[in-house]
């Protein structure tokens, strides 16, 4: 019977403060999973990613907007679901950054950015309607379980 | 680290040495302001030396490709020096390597440019 996973939540405002707020609690996080050095820089830079394209994009900074992170540590992997009360998006929808016509953009980086830093990666619309951004990054060792 | 930017001269070419994280909100707007007051007051030669920088986020590289076009359309030349692994593990990704001048070496990132 697959283990029950250790679940923390945390809801944030739609504030720019709440991007490195809760890129530090992603670290942590990955530190208390056992994740090394460059793991814990990528689960942080993704989860930054996300409440960042929340803040701008899915909530457009509506402070009284919630963005709601919830961290699922399993055995084999840390799960991450970044969901915010905007309208949601589609992944097909978002262009290529590295394509010719869009290398010299100014946005639409975030995204290719936290495929490459985490080994599952989907956008899903959450039952409220906006964006759930779900991540996830494998862990080579058994993650410990906190007492 | 919150972002911090010192220029000097060296030999007619602008290098502005840089510390901190340039991410929303954290440099990206100080970057943007610092060039635009180099460009205004005719720096057509700047070097960005990234030695102290030790985290970008996707704003704050759309923030250097801006400041690329920036410089590009005014006639000026940027140039990137001392990149360490993660800026330059970001800029692989976002295939942003082939796009800027990349440097290691300050001596010779001065001497690259065009008279």
């Amino acid at each position: 019977m697959p283990s029950k996973p250790q679940r923390i939540e945390v809801v944030l405002e739609t504030l720019i403060e709440s991007i490195t707020l809760a890129e530090e609690i992603g670290v942590r996080v990955a530190v208390a999973a056992g994740f090394d050095e460059d793991g814990q820089y990528k689960i942080g830079l993704a989860v930054h990613e996300a409440v960042m394209n929340a803040f701008q994009y899915g909530n457009e900074q509506q402070r009284e907007k919630k963005i709601h992170i919830l961290f699922e540590l399993f055995p084999e992997k840390l799960v991450i679901h970044v969901t915010d009360q905007g309208t949601g998006f589609h992944l097909a929808d978002v262009p290529d950054p590295r394509h010719d016509d869009n290398v010299l953009g100014h946005s639409g980086r975030g995204v290719l950015l936290m495929k490459a830093f985490m080994d599952e990666f989907d956008v899903q619309v959450s039952a409220a309607g906006g964006a759930e951004v779900v991540m996830a990054k494998h862990c080579s060792k058994q993650i410990s379980q906190a007492s | 680290m919150s972002f911090k930017a010192v220029s000097r001269e060296v030999g007619g070419v602008t290098v502005i040495d840089m510390d901190g994280r340039i991410t929303l909100g954290e440099g990206s707007d100080l970057l943007r302001e610092l060039i635009e007051e180099k460009l205004r007051s005719g720096r057509k030669k700047i070097i960005m030396n990234l030695a102290g920088i030790n985290y970008i986020d996707s704003t704050g590289l759309g923030e250097l490709v801006s400041v690329y076009r920036q410089m590009k359309n005014q006639g000026g030349e940027l140039k990137l020096l001392n990149l360490n692994k993660k800026v330059s593990d970001l800029l692989q990704i976002t295939k942003l390597y082939a796009v800027f001048d990349i440097h290691s070496d300050e001596a010779q990132a001065v001497a690259s440019f065009r008279s």
